[in-house]
């Protein structure tokens, strides 16, 4: 078991959202998150994460405890975190970008860099603008990029595909099974629950801060009250 | 509220009006207008110009750091001036060893001036090296205190995760703590770093100015090429930038946020006592003229889009450059000097609020 959260307990400030909920991803599995809005699904991802304050229930990465450790040693433990907007520097260049992703690390910064922009070609010959002036996809990518600077064994993906047009959200689809080919476990959250479904090897379904249904992606895709809640059939 | 409403309408109309101008002539014809203003100014005051870029030079030290604490903390150092010249009777201190005593001065048995040769001026300065070395450890106490306020105010309300205003207020508090313990240790009358007449130097073009000036506008030249360099060649620089794009997105990259912090007061605390001093060393010592500099230091900042250490810099320029050549043309008493920061803080809060280098909101 790569990352596993045990009943969690978490919210802001006093307003509790999640009331015990657990998720666990194996080693190379795509686990995805669905629910409807408010669900909690990225209130789940922030407590993992330790943005949040966690008020019961704890997080294991690869067996040690991880619950309410600060962002930076999380991120030093193996984990990243793609938040669904607002994630990229604007004013930083493309480069700095990927520099502040691999922020703790010390050496080999210039090698890992040009190995991450091997993944996404549209970056490469652009990676002195300012990251501000990209298109919606391309900061969907270098916000992926910025994400792989450490090495992740676990990525934390916050609907990736969000307002993005067709194409673009199939790029990042493919993008997203490169990755995860290349050995980095995901959770991810998504609106586009068919997309997720279709993507991931496992599903949670949230509703109102608590699991209600757990299941591999093709049974969830098949299952007749997530279809009926979730797809639209 | 009948007759008020038509009222309202004008006004919201005028105001649309002039945002429209603003956004209509847009950043570079309002650098055109002021590029043209500077001009004239260099050739019909050429001697008010040059004082203006060495007053200029000194707001810049104090805007750029202004500017820096904003963009990190996020929030309005109204401590700045008065920790300016704080830093600057402090260096005076270690210079002189003098504090105020019950008739006449106390002095501590030893201080800087009393190195061999500390006083003997270098080139045609009117200062020794002891001002030179007095500079750097009023800088390291500066940093220091700034650590120290960190510590004990502005992180215990960061946690709290208390509001704009409240941190505004604080460093408000800060700021006349400040102004009293200059007060307290070397009283209201003004005093020198060294006394006497200044040796002058003559310039092309028949300018003459007070050598020492020459200095302060090479200091602020080289502090901001290294300020420049640290933000956009180092780590800790580009963490700082981060931190002022997106302080969340810098939590999330691992980026240790509370080490930024401290680091950004440590660097503005040093450009605050390197300010302060040359402050001193232009005009004089006096605690409530770091109070007054807080308006020019706002306007500077602002002027060049809040945020923006170059626009921090040109911003300073042109507020310094503005203030001496107003005030030259006769209509304007010096005492009123600062009004003109205002007028230009006003101007450019109407037409363009980001300022000249200030990123789109």
């Amino acid at each position: 078991m790569r990352l596993a959260a045990e009943d969690i307990v978490s919210g802001y400030g006093e307003m509790e959202i999640l009331h015990g909920v657990s998720v666990r991803i194996e080693p190379g599995e795509i686990v995805s998150v669905i629910g409807p809005n408010g669900a909690g699904k990225s209130t789940l991802m922030k407590a993992v994460f330790g943005l949040l304050h966690i008020k019961a229930g704890r997080v294991l990465l690869d067996g040690s405890d991880i619950t309410g450790l600060p962002p930076q040693e999380v991120v030093r433990r193996g984990l990243s975190y793609v938040p669904q907007s607002d994630n990229i520097f604007p004013s930083l260049t493309i480069r700095e970008n990927l520099e502040m992703g691999a922020y703790i690390r010390r050496e080999g910064i210039e090698a890992k860099a040009n190995e991450v922009l091997s993944l996404f070609p549209d970056l490469v010959d652009r990676q002195g603008e300012r990251a501000g002036k990209l298109s919606g996809g391309q900061r969907q990518m270098l916000a992926l990029a910025r994400a792989l600077m450490l090495d992740p064994q676990v990525l934390l993906l916050d609907e990736p595909m969000a307002s993005l047009s067709p194409k673009m959200a199939e790029q990042i689809f493919a993008k997203i099974l490169d990755i995860n080919a290349s050995g980095v476990s995901i959770l991810l959250v998504e609106q586009n629950t068919r997309d997720a479904l279709r993507l991931c090897h496992r599903g949670y379904v949230l509703a109102t801060g608590r699991n209600a249904l757990e299941g591999r992606g093709q049974d969830l895709l098949e299952d007749e009250e997530v279809g009926k809640l979730y797809l639209g059939a | 509220m009948a007759i008020a409403e038509p009222i309202a309408d004008v006004w919201v109309q005028a105001r649309d009006r002039v945002r429209n101008i603003g956004g209509t002539l847009g950043g570079p014809a309002l650098w055109l207008v002021f590029a043209a203003i500077t001009l004239c100014a260099l050739i019909y005051r050429t001697d008010q110009f040059v004082v203006g870029i060495v007053i200029g030079s000194i707001l810049a030290l104090g805007a750029v750091g202004l500017t820096l604490i904003y963009g990190v903390l996020k929030f309005a150092h109204f401590a700045h001036g008065d920790s300016m010249m704080l830093a600057a009777y402090i260096a005076f201190f270690f210079l002189s060893g003098r504090v105020v005593g019950t008739r006449t001065d106390a002095h501590l048995p030893w201080s800087l001036d009393d190195l061999p040769g500390a006083t003997t001026p270098i080139l045609d300065f009117s200062f020794g090296y002891g001002l030179l070395l007095a500079i750097p450890l009023a800088a390291v106490v500066t940093a220091g205190l700034f650590l120290i306020l960190e510590r004990l105010v502005y992180r215990p309300l960061r946690e709290r995760g208390s509001g704009l205003a409240i941190f505004a207020v604080a460093s408000l508090g800060i700021a006349i703590s400040l102004r009293s313990l200059m007060l307290m240790f070397w009283g209201s009358s003004p005093r020198f770093y060294v006394p006497g007449i200044r040796p002058t130097t003559d310039l092309p073009f028949g300018v003459r100015i007070v050598t020492d000036q020459l200095f302060i506008f090479g200091a602020a030249i080289v502090l901001a090429a290294v300020v420049y360099i640290l933000l956009f060649r180092t780590r800790l620089g580009k963490a700082m930038r981060a931190m002022a794009d997106n302080p969340d997105l810098a939590r999330v990259a691992g980026i240790d946020t509370d080490a930024v912090i401290r680091w950004t007061w440590v660097i503005g605390g040093i450009l605050v006592a390197i300010a302060g001093s040359l402050l001193a060393l232009q005009a004089q010592l006096k605690p409530e003229l770091g109070f007054i500099l807080l308006l020019p230091l706002f306007a500077a900042t602002i002027l060049g889009g809040i945020g923006s250490p170059q626009g921090a810099f040109f911003g300073a320029m042109i507020v310094g450059i503005a203030q001496e050549v107003a005030v030259s043309l006769g209509f304007l008493s010096p005492g009123y000097k600062f009004s003109v920061a205002f007028v230009i803080l006003i101007l450019i809060l109407l037409l363009r609020p980001r300022g000249l280098f200030g990123a789109k909101a």
